[in-house]
């Protein structure tokens, strides 16, 4: 194991996809198994970065660099750190759950469902991976299509709408994040996400970077999504498949606050810090999506466009972290505490990442096994169901627990240090955040467990709704699929620090390097 | 004429002989159905033999500038050699198209291929051409050979109207080109490129002032064949009635000639009003993108959509020409090599395009795009390729049209014209939707008739070229890259 395991992380699931061109239509059964097993490779790979980057999670492990275009001085540049070694975990993690949920609930096309799906893996990989810019774009594009047309041909009712809708919304940011990407370049002569980043492209020119800093932004804030950029989302979740939805939700949208961590924040900390505290357009928009996100899901009657939604509102607690932690540059240097607090905000905001993947990835598992039963996700359709499926019942309990911020599961670390970061820095965003708390609390509680599970269980009302759907509890696998999910919430619940020590170090190494400028 | 002469014109005499000979066969055996099987088979071998004569050419080229032939009239130079390589590779791609789908439309394909050739032939003279009247003459020559091609199945109403029309509006363009062109003798006493450039650089020269509105009429005759707005309109009338494979062949060869032609003008005899064409350009290739993208939008039928298309790529690639910097060594993203790598692309990238409807046409005798329903289950090849053609023509990454954007939209940034940058990038999700629609019917709507689509194997060979290129382009662009800088840089006067 040399050091090009970044390399093999990334193409393994490529090499695999390529395989299944080779194996015959009608052997579904070796494709989907194929799949899985390829996946456990990516898996195991990214558990042995987690391990190795543990010791120093602030520095860039494993890089890799080849030449790839020479002539336009485009390099082949990986490396990990803290920060993208959890992401790869989240990736590697969720796709093989995926892959394996699918195997049961996916009939048709396997052979191109499974060809995308592992295509979809690379340009995830390879995003969390690349430190070139070029690069980084090349993977960001490359999981555009997939997506697409995983969404056209296995998605819902609204499909076709949805998929091309994603494609329009994702391009118009990627196309923005090209032109600031050229710009860049030619202010610093190089792709290098990390030389450009210590040359800090265009600081002696306040509205050029500011215009660089907009189009970076434009491209990441419709992946995360931000308000006003998020429409795409809640088509895009509700029509996709189960697992598209999953990844969709787990890893698709870390890609922009990955972005904005790993490129706008070192690029331009100057820039970052006025929109985020002089003129603090940033949190205004972070704290809106978080607000407005929840209230949303106070109003939907459908259950998996109330998860979408929420996950507007979960990514809102990752831009209101971020903010915090660029707008931590403009007040006073050197100051111990507000250096803390800077940490923590990023801290929380990548750990909510990390957080929001496992348990909206669980949640659209959920509610794809509901579907699977019941065909339809009017939650007007639902009551009692407690009673009925209890196994069920229990699982998704734990999941909303955790999604509403429970101590003792995921979703509470990650809050807590949002809000914690954000208090000493940007006191009046975080308190108006903190309204969206109470909200999701609100809305898990009221409408999953009131509406779903709770009160009486009433034949005729289910019989009417579904046509007559017979109703059994879980089955094996998905059991299996949902206890590596909860079995992660509740771990990073009772012991933060196996994600967080990971992140601490990178996000303490990452403000140390943009504070010093 | 030296022997070195008749080397550097050995592609252009190998193309001339073949179409000779494809005359010949018809003449004497043109009636026997079973010589038009092999015709296209003669005509790739020619083809072939022009590849390597250009090879040839190309690795045997004196590190000096090579020296101009013909009394002056041609320059056979690394850039036409670039260009003529792609002329011919079209052609033969076209030709692969062409076999089956001739053969059952038409008794008599003879004279096509011959036709064909000759048209390739005058591309490969108007890349090297160097004097006004060498540009003009051969250009015609490809015009005339164009109009006849458009034109060949003439019992049928739309193929004749489309030639019809072409010839009408292309006669119109390029007696305006001709007059042009006499302006320029009239200020330059000379037709020759180089000579026209010392003659304008002079203090003596009182026309100065009719050197733009010469310019203009010059672009029309240029912009023509390109098909930039607003000198497009031909194309979408001409694009539909043409046989498709000619549609292929006019969606490239044309352009090829054009940007060829525009390139050395512009760069040997006008450096010096850079300032002037520039802005021309510039805003040509604004409109070109926005009208060429937006009425892509509401076509129903594919050779329409095309049409419009091409007539936006043409606009992407004239920001290339606009970036073009004088003196500027051409280091990463020079507009110059812009040009040569978007053409590399389109070509791929559209060819194979025009590969996939022909297959379509003949299966199911349409080119609408609701035809186009269900693909994915009838043929998953030409689905999977067509997907790999739209993604390359909307510029998203992993395929040859986005190295082509990325190029040309750097060039942009680098000389600092944003509002080429920013009205390309803008004008690309436009062309996406478009792109995307078509894809949306071929994976996503189900078909109304199931049966499979047969794919011959001259269409299997011609998509497996074009796709591979296409990936190969995108994912390990070195090559081409090195190749089109090098290129580029000697057009600049610096030696190969």
């Amino acid at each position: 194991m040399g050091t090009n395991v970044l390399s093999i992380i990334t193409f393994a699931p490529l090499l695999g996809a390529l395989i299944i061109l080779f194996i015959p239509r009608e052997k579904e059964d070796w494709i989907r198994w194929w799949s899985i097993a390829i996946s456990l490779v990516p898996l195991g790979l990214a558990f042995f970065v987690y391990g190795q980057v543990r010791s120093a999670p602030g520095q860039m492990w494993f890089q890799e660099a080849y030449e790839w275009v020479p002539a336009i001085s485009v390099y082949y540049r990986l490396g990990v750190d803290g920060i993208s070694a959890v992401m790869l975990l989240l990736t590697a993690l969720l796709s093989t759950l995926s892959y394996f949920y699918s195997a049961f609930t996916i009939k048709e096309r396997v052979k191109e469902y499974y060809f995308l799906f592992l295509l979809l893996e690379t340009g995830m990989f390879g995003v969390f991976v690349s430190l070139d810019l070029i690069l980084f774009y090349v993977f960001w594009e490359i999981g555009l299509v997939p997506m697409y047309l995983l969404i056209g041909v296995w998605g819902g009712e609204r499909r076709i709408y949805a998929a091309i809708k994603f494609f329009l919304y994702t391009l118009v940011g990627s196309v923005a994040l090209l032109l600031a990407i050229l710009g860049v370049y030619f202010q610093t002569g190089t792709f290098s996400i990390l030389e450009a980043a210590a040359a800090h492209p265009f600081a002696d020119n306040f509205s050029l970077a500011a215009l660089a800093f907009w189009g970076f932004f434009l491209g990441f804030a419709i992946k995360v999504p931000c308000f006003p950029f998020h429409t795409w989302l809640p088509d895009a979740h509700t029509e996709a498949p189960t697992a598209g939805s999953v990844i969709l939700a787990g890893v698709l949208l870390k890609l922009g606050a990955y972005g904005f961590i790993r490129i706008v924040l070192p690029f331009f900390p100057q820039v970052f810090r006025f929109y985020a505290y002089n003129l603090p357009l940033i949190p205004i928009l972070a704290v809106i999506s978080m607000v407005y996100g929840a209230l949303v899901c106070m109003a939907q009657w459908d259950l998996k466009r109330l998860i979408a939604y929420s996950s507007v509102s979960h990514m809102g607690y990752v831009m209101l972290g971020i903010s915090a932690a660029a707008a931590s540059l403009a007040l006073e240097r050197g100051h111990a505490a507000l250096s803390t607090s800077a940490v923590m905000a990023l801290n929380g905001a990548t750990l909510q990442m990390f957080t929001h993947g496992i348990i909206t990835g669980g949640l659209f598992f959920l509610v794809g096994i509901i579907y699977e039963r019941a065909h339809t996700r009017d939650l007007r359709a639902f009551g009692g169901l407690a009673s009925k499926v209890p196994y069920y019942y229990g699982i998704t309990l734990v999941t909303g627990f955790a999604s509403l911020g429970l101590p003792g599961l995921a979703g509470f670390w990650s809050e807590f240090f949002v809000f914690r970061g954000s208090f000493h820095i940007i006191p009046v965003f975080a308190a108006i955040g903190i309204v969206a708390v109470v909200l999701t609390a609100a809305y898990i509680l009221w409408k999953v467990v009131q509406q779903m599970f709770l009160g009486e269980f009433q034949q005729s009302k289910w019989d009417a709704a579904t046509h007559h759907a017979p109703l059994s509890d879980m089955t094996w696998w998905e059991k299996v699929t949902m206890w590596p999910l909860v079995i992660v919430m509740v771990l990073v619940g009772v012991f933060p620090s196996v994600i967080v020590a990971l992140l601490n170090g990178a996000t303490s190494a990452l403000l140390l390097a943009v504070s010093s400028c | 004429m030296t022997a070195r002469t008749l080397i550097s014109l050995l592609p252009q005499l190998i193309l001339l002989l073949t179409a000779l000979i494809l005359l010949g066969i018809n003449l004497i055996r043109g009636d026997d159905k079973r010589t038009h099987g092999w015709l296209p088979g003669v005509a790739l071998v020619g083809l072939a033999g022009a590849v390597v004569a250009i090879v040839y050419l190309w690795t045997t080229t004196p590190p000096a500038p090579p020296h101009p032939i013909l009394g002056k009239m041609l320059l056979v130079d690394p850039f036409a050699l670039f260009l003529q390589l792609i002329a011919v590779a079209a052609t033969a791609l076209v030709i692969m198209l062409s076999a089956g789908y001739m053969r059952s439309r038409t008794a008599d394909p003879g004279e096509f291929y011959a036709l064909l050739l000759i048209a390739c032939l005058a591309i490969t003279l108007v890349t090297a051409a160097t004097d006004l009247l060498m540009i003009y003459v051969s250009l015609e020559m490809l015009s005339i050979t164009s109009y006849i091609l458009t034109g060949y199945f003439y019992e049928d109403i739309k193929s004749t109207e489309a030639g019809v029309k072409y010839f009408l509006f292309g006669a119109t363009m390029s007696a305006a080109m001709l007059y042009g062109m006499s302006l320029f003798y009239g200020i330059a006493r000379t037709t020759n490129l180089v000579a026209i450039a010392q003659g304008l650089s002079g203090p003596e020269t009182s026309l100065r002032g009719l050197v733009t509105p010469a310019l203009i009429f010059l672009l029309a005759g240029f912009g023509f064949k390109i098909a930039a707005v607003p000198f497009h309109q031909w194309a979408p009338d001409a694009y539909e009635g043409a046989p498709t494979p000619i549609t292929a062949f006019l969606s490239i060869g044309p352009k090829v000639a054009g940007f060829a032609v525009l390139l050395r003008t512009l760069l040997i005899a006008l450096p010096h009003f850079y300032a002037d064409w520039v802005i021309l350009l510039s805003s040509i290739s604004i409109i070109t993108m926005i009208v060429g993208n937006l009425l892509a939008i509401f076509q129903r039928d594919v050779k329409r959509m095309m049409a419009y298309s091409s007539i936006a790529h043409a606009g992407y690639m004239l920001i290339g020409v606009a970036c073009w910097t004088q003196g500027n060594p051409p280091g990463p993203f020079d507009g110059l090599s812009g040009v040569l790598i978007y053409l590399l692309a389109y070509l791929f990238g559209n060819v194979g395009t025009f590969v996939v409807i022909v297959a379509l046409e003949e299966a199911t005798g349409s080119c609408q795009i609701e035809d186009y329903a269900g693909l994915v289950s009838r043929s998953p090849l030409l689905a999977a390729a067509m997907l790999i053609f739209m993604l390359s023509l909307a510029g998203i990454p992993g395929t040859g049209g986005f190295m082509g954007k990325l190029y040309v939209f750097g060039a942009a940034i680098n000389v600092r014209a944003y509002a080429l940058a920013v009205a390309g990038i803008i004008t690309s999700v436009i062309a996406a939707f478009y792109y995307l629609n078509l894809l949306r019917y071929a994976f996503f709507q189900p078909p109304e008739d199931m049966s499979p689509i047969p794919v011959s194997a001259g269409i299997k060979v011609a998509l497996t070229i074009t796709g591979l290129l296409t990936l190969v382009l995108g994912l390990y662009a070195q090559p081409f890259l090195q190749l089109a800088q090098r290129t580029a840089h000697c057009l600049n006067g610096a030696p190969f």
